[in-house]
């Protein structure tokens, strides 16, 4: 570790690891309940468990980012984080608001939490993703704030290298797109549009920044590839990233009373979002393919490669497979509709996140690597989780294709809940890739315990 | 990527092409909101209306329906369901509720008044006629 502040990184990291493992647990709840209808109900209907799914998932990622943030920017910038004091309070403050809003939605009927916490002075739960009270969403805003502050301040007294200005980017630009959760009209075209200024601009446009930026640090970091040549292919891949999916919104404005040209503009715009995960995947591998050292940390430059490939599997194949209006028409709201988000969210962003912690952990902990022994474990954890990733993905796939005929494009529609009867095979092969992935985290968990001859002095 | 594609290049055109797409953005959101009133259905944007997307929320509805297509996957698409099943058989549903049978989904009682339920209906109502280029594909959603 070169500069003492970025030990604040570790705890940031540690509460994501661990909220990453409560969001597998609920994944688990969700997918037995899809094949045992009132599996744990009435103490945890469906929803509930989706909500803290889901919510987890962002939350740990947001620790994610925050921690990796504080590790890089030290790094980057060649100084001492503004105030390591005001990060460690920082954590707490979100770690306790996290844990209290997760425990009131298990714990409070939704209702009852609503008017508890101010949602009739403004209305802003409920909805996918935003189902935070009122409190959560302002001290969301409060720690992403002092975050930025504290993060902002570093790098104007530090070097302003391009990954810290990208990440910069990146950051404020999650803090600003969050301020649309507190938009809720009642007309709810208008309702829905706006929604996706948080959700869309958010993981197709600012976060793919971030992730970037990070990737790209960890790259110059494993393969001592040219800070030039790895600076540039930044600035390609947000270009791209940001030129198609900023119009690439449109594509969720084909069925929810926007106008009919968005049908256009969103499926030609976002046909190309899969080139910037393209490039990723390129610029993951050429670097190193070129790479000018031997790094002894092989299992955070197996993430690194692993997270463009997924990330392009995830987020561009299985993004384009339903993004075209014509197609969407008949799979908007299915099946697919949650394949391709379980892959696109695990390639992109929980593998960009593991590769980074991958990377700074040991060093953290005060070596340069991992024993091999330790590598190997993480090595096999990355196997099974990713495979397992892939067969949700492919498991969802298939039922969702057959969701979409029998229940949409067949001259007898079935309804709804018949047509998921006729799923039940595909759900069950779903929820036992599940449980392989949660022996694939076990194994992550495993890996930090196992000891072994470490790789010794500093990268 | 040679020496004549410098840094600077790069970073010049990421600023200018985001800048760009992100005023064509806003142009479009523009145009989209003097369309809105001829498809999105504000003429019948009554306050019974706003109290029944109120109650929709604050049940978390989404966490289980979709509705234009968005939300989860769990349980039938809500966007249509005025049409689909009608005002009398909506309200009894959510009465009956949970069914209780064994092995099959199961969705909460939420113990709504009439008045509630009249207003989770007209809410219903006024989805079903906003204009979504046809969408679904059929009545089942």
């Amino acid at each position: 570790m070169q500069y003492k502040s970025q030990a604040v990184a570790m705890p940031y990291f540690i509460a994501a690891i661990g909220l990453f493992v409560g969001q597998i647990i609920f994944g688990l709840i969700l997918g037995m309940q899809y094949v045992v209808g009132d599996f744990l109900f009435p103490e945890i209907p469906f929803n509930v468990a989706r909500m803290v799914h889901t919510n987890l998932l962002i939350v740990w990622l947001l620790f994610g980012f925050m921690g990796a943030a504080y590790y890089l920017i030290p790094e980057e910038t060649e100084t001492e984080l503004y105030s390591p004091k005001l990060a460690l309070i920082l954590f707490w403050v979100f770690l306790v608001a996290g844990a209290a809003t997760i425990l009131g939605y298990l714990l409070v009927d939704y209702a009852t939490l609503a008017s508890m916490t101010g949602n009739d002075l403004l209305a802003t739960m409920g909805r996918e993703f935003l189902e935070q009270p009122l409190l959560t969403k302002i001290g969301i805003v409060v720690v992403a704030l002092a975050f930025l502050f504290n993060i902002t301040m570093t790098v104007l007294k530090g070097r302003k290298t391009v990954i810290s200005i990208v990440l910069l980017l990146g950051l404020w630009g999650l803090a600003i797109f969050f301020l649309f959760a507190f938009y809720n009209p009642v007309n709810l075209v208008r309702d829905k549009f706006y929604w996706w200024w948080v959700v869309h601009l958010w993981v197709e446009g600012v976060w793919e920044l971030i992730m970037a930026a990070m990737l790209a640090f960890v790259l110059i970091k494993v393969t001592g590839v040219d800070r030039e040549v790895i600076e540039k292919w930044l600035y390609v891949i947000i270009t791209l990233a940001l030129c198609t999916g900023i119009i690439g919104t449109g594509h969720h404005y084909f069925w929810i009373g926007t106008p009919e040209y968005w049908q256009w503009w969103g499926s030609i715009f976002s046909a190309l979002e899969p080139i910037p995960f393209f490039a990723m995947t390129v610029f993951a591998f050429n670097m190193v393919n070129r790479r000018r050292r031997e790094h002894p940390n092989k299992a955070a430059v197996l993430w690194a490669l692993g997270t463009g490939v997924m990330a392009f599997l995830g987020a561009g194949v299985w993004g384009f497979l339903h993004t075209l209006a014509p197609v969407n028409y008949f799979t908007h709201g299915s099946q697919i509709t949650a394949a391709h988000g379980h892959m696109a969210f695990y390639g992109a962003y929980v593998m960009v996140v593991i590769t980074i912690i991958s990377y700074a952990m040991p060093i953290l902990r005060g070596r340069a690597a991992n024993s091999e022994k330790a590598q190997v474990v993480e090595m096999w954890s990355f196997w099974l989780m990713t495979i397992a990733m892939v067969f949700i993905t492919l498991f969802l796939t298939a039922a969702g294709i057959l969701q979409v005929w029998l229940q949409r494009i067949s001259d007898t529609p079935m309804s709804f809940m018949a047509t998921q009867d006729q799923l039940m095979l595909f759900y069950w092969m779903r929820e036992w890739a599940g449980v392989m992935f949660f022996i694939g985290l076990l194994t992550y968990l495993a890996s930090f315990f196992i000891k072994g001859e470490a790789k010794t002095a500093k990268a | 990527m040679s020496g004549i594609f410098t840094k600077s290049m790069a970073r010049n055109i990421f600023y200018g092409g985001t800048v760009f797409f992100f005023l064509l953005f806003l142009a479009l959101t523009f145009d989209t909101e003097r369309e809105l009133p001829n498809r999105d259905n504000r003429q019948n944007l009554t306050p019974e209306v706003a109290a029944g997307k109120h109650i929709w929320e604050t049940r978390n509805c989404l966490g289980c329906h979709t509705l234009l297509g968005e939300g989860a996957y769990f349980a039938p698409e809500l966007g249509n369901v005025y049409t689909r099943r009608g005002p009398e058989f909506i309200k009894a549903w959510m009465m009956s509720q949970p069914t209780g049978a064994p092995g099959r989904r199961q969705m909460p009682n939420f113990h709504l008044t009439d008045e509630e339920l009249d207003q989770l209906v007209a809410f219903f109502k006024y989805t079903a006629g906003i204009n979504t280029a046809n969408w679904p594909p059929n009545i089942e959603g």
